[in-house]
C-alpha cells in the first residue's frame, strides 16, 4: 500500500462529495422509492398483514432501510462508470497516487450518501408513527450492521461499475438486489409463505439483518440471528472486495 | 542514481509490440526522444499512437519490448515513471461538475503540493482562465477545457509531457493556443511527446518527427531530414494567396490577449509558407 493511500483517498473522497452536493438528486431519487413503499404499505397494504407488532411501520422500517441502501449502492457504479469513460480515471491512474484510492474514495461516498438518503427516511418514518426505544448501544449497532451491508453491496456496485458496457448496466445490476427484501421477513412474516419462498425467505441474508434490526428496535433479545447477519455481511463484504480489486487490476493493466 | 539530462534519452523505446487479440497494432517500434525536446508521433487514425502513449504512461503493458521514460523502465518501475510524466489524453480529462480552479487544486493536492490554491490561480492566470476559474467546467469552450485540461497537467512540473492529439476537435484559434503552450513548456526544458495526424502541426511544433505506420516507425528525423527522403523540389514560381485558416484568424482576430497572440503567428505562417520548395 502506497504511503500515500490515506491522503490521497481523503482527497478524491473531498471530489466525490462535492459531487454529490452539486447533484443532491441522487440522495432524494435514492430516498423517495422507499418512502413511497413505506406510504404504500402503512396506509394501503399495512392494514391486511398481520405481523404480531402493534405498529406495523415499526416492523417495516428496517427493510425499507434495506431496499434504500440497495437502490442508493447502483449510484457509485454509474459514477464509477462515468469516471472511467471521461477520462479522468486514466489521469488518476498515471499519476503517482495510491491506485486503490481511487475505488475507496468512490465506497466511502457511498457510505456518506447512502448514510444520508437513510436519515431522511428515519425522519419520514419518525412522522409516520415509528418508535423505538432502543438506547445509544442499540442505535450503534443497527448503523454498525447497515454500514456493512452498505460496504458489501458498494463492493458488489464496484464490480459492477468497473465491467460494465453501458451506463445503463453499470445501474442495471442493482434491480435483484433490490427485489431480495420482498422476498424476506421484511414487509410480512415469513411463516406465512408456501414451503420453498419460505425456505429461500428464510436463508436469505436480508431476513437476519431484517429480524436483528427489528429485535434491536424494539429491545428484544436478538438472538442467533446478528451471528448470522454479521456472517453474511462479512462474507459478501470480503467476497466483493476480492473480486473487485482483481477486476480493478485487469482495468488498469 | 542521478543521470544527466542530455546523456540519456528522455524516452527510450526498443521493439514496442503490442496486440489486441489478433489485431497487431505495434510490432516492433524503436525511437529515442532527447531530452528537452518536441517530439511528433504522427499516424493516421488506428496507427497506434495512443497506444504507444498509454504503454509509455503506464496504462497498458506492452507484449514484448523494453520502454524507459526519464530513465526509468515503464514495466520495472511504474510509480517513478508516474512521477516523472504527465498525460494529456485524447479527450480531456477534466471534472466536468467542478469549477476549472477545483480541478487544478485537485490535482496540486494529489501531487502534494503545498499551496494548492496559489498553484490553481497561478495556472489559471497563465492560461487565460482566471475569469472562468470558479465557473463549472461544464460551461466551457472546448478550448478553455483543453487549456485547462493542459494546465492540469503542468502541475508538479513533470519532465516528460505527453500530449495525445492535443488539438483534436479544436478551432483555429483554440489550436494556436495550444502550439503557443507546448512551445513555451519545451524552452523551459519540459521534453514533450505529441501525436497528431494534422502534418502542418508537426511541421510547427517539432523538433523531431516519426512517422508510425502499420505497426513500425517507417520514418524518423528532423523536419529537413524527412524532407531530404523526397527528391529536392523544382524552384517554381508560386504566387502566395492567404490561406483561409489566415483569412480567418484576421477577420475574428480578437482585441484581448488571444488575439493579439494569434496576429504574429499569422505572419510568421506566411513567411514559413513563402519559405517553403
Amino acid at each position: 500500500m502506497s504511503k500515500h493511500f490515506f491522503g490521497d483517498t481523503a482527497v478524491l473522497l473531498g471530489r466525490s462529495l462535492r459531487h454529490i452536493s452539486r447533484s443532491p438528486d441522487t440522495i432524494i431519487t435514492t430516498a423517495i422509492t422507499p418512502v413511497a413503499l413505506m406510504l404504500l404499505f402503512v396506509y394501503v397494504f399495512g392494514g391486511a398483514i398481520k405481523t404480531g407488532a402493534d405498529n406495523y411501520i415499526n416492523y417495516l422500517l428496517p427493510g425499507i432501510m434495506l431496499i434504500a441502501i440497495a437502490s442508493g449502492i447502483a449510484y457509485t457504479a454509474v459514477r464509477l462508470f462515468t469516471d472511467m469513460k471521461s477520462g479522468i480515471f486514466e489521469r488518476f491512474q498515471s499519476m503517482p497516487i495510491a491506485r486503490s484510492s481511487v475505488l475507496w474514495a468512490h465506497v466511502l461516498t457511498s457510505l456518506a450518501a447512502n448514510g444520508l438518503s437513510l436519515v431522511i427516511i428515519v425522519l419520514v418514518a419518525l412522522v409516520m408513527g415509528f418508535r423505538t426505544s432502543a438506547g445509544p448501544l442499540e442505535w450503534l449497532a443497527v448503523v454498525g450492521i447497515l454500514t456493512l451491508f452498505t460496504l458489501a453491496l458498494t463492493w458488489i456496485a464496484v464490480i459492477a461499475g468497473l465491467s460494465a458496457k453501458s451506463v445503463d448496466g453499470a445501474g442495471g445490476f442493482s434491480y435483484p438486489l433490490i427485489f431480495l427484501p420482498f422476498i424476506s421477513s421484511a414487509f410480512v412474516p415469513t411463516a406465512t409463505m408456501p414451503g420453498p419462498v419460505r425456505a429461500f425467505a428464510e436463508n436469505q441474508p436480508v431476513t437476519s439483518i431484517v429480524n436483528t434490526i427489528q429485535d434491536l428496535f424494539a429491545q428484544r433479545p436478538v438472538g442467533v440471528d446478528i451471528w448470522i447477519a454479521l456472517a453474511w455481511c462479512l462474507g459478501i463484504l470480503v467476497l466483493a472486495y476480492v473480486l473487485a480489486m482483481a477486476a480493478y487490476r485487469r482495468k488498469i493493466t | 542514481m542521478s543521470v544527466s539530462a542530455s546523456a540519456v534519452p528522455a524516452i527510450r523505446v526498443r521493439g514496442m509490440e503490442k496486440s489486441y487479440k489478433s489485431l497487431q497494432v505495434l510490432r516492433g517500434v524503436d525511437f529515442d526522444v532527447a531530452a528537452g525536446s518536441i517530439f511528433a508521433l504522427l499516424g493516421s487514425n488506428g496507427a497506434g499512437k495512443t497506444t504507444m502513449v498509454r504503454i509509455l504512461s503506464t496504462l497498458l503493458k506492452p507484449d514484448g519490448g523494453t520502454a524507459t521514460v526519464n530513465g526509468f523502465g515503464v514495466a520495472s518501475e511504474p510509480v517513478r515513471v508516474r512521477e516523472s510524466i504527465s498525460l494529456t489524453g485524447q479527450f480531456a480529462a477534466v471534472d466536468e461538475i467542478l469549477s476549472g480552479r477545483e480541478n487544478l487544486m485537485l490535482v496540486a493536492r494529489l501531487r502534494q503540493l503545498k499551496d494548492p490554491g496559489k498553484v490553481a490561480d497561478d495556472l489559471l492566470a497563465r492560461f487565460d482562465l482566471a475569469g472562468a476559474g470558479s465557473r463549472k467546467v461544464s460551461t466551457y469552450s472546448g478550448g478553455m477545457r483543453r487549456r485547462l485540461d493542459i494546465a492540469m497537467s503542468l502541475i508538479g512540473e513533470p519532465k516528460v509531457i505527453f500530449l495525445d492529439e492535443p488539438t483534436t476537435g479544436l478551432d483555429p484559434e483554440a489550436r494556436i493556443e495550444v502550439w503557443q503552450v507546448v512551445k513555451e513548456l519545451a524552452k523551459q526544458g519540459t521534453t514533450v511527446l505529441l501525436t497528431t495526424q494534422y502534418l502542418d502541426e508537426a511541421e510547427q511544433l517539432a523538433d523531431w518527427i516519426a512517422i508510425l505506420h502499420g505497426g513500425r516507425i517507417i520514418a524518423n528525423g528532423t523536419l529537413a531530414e524527412l524532407k531530404r527522403l523526397l527528391p529536392p523540389g523544382e524552384v517554381q514560381y508560386v504566387e502566395k494567396q492567404p490561406t483561409l485558416e489566415d483569412i480567418f484568424l484576421a477577420l475574428v482576430g480578437k482585441d484581448d490577449k488571444v488575439g493579439s497572440s494569434a496576429t504574429p503567428v499569422v505572419a510568421s505562417s506566411v513567411a514559413s509558407r513563402e519559405d517553403r520548395p
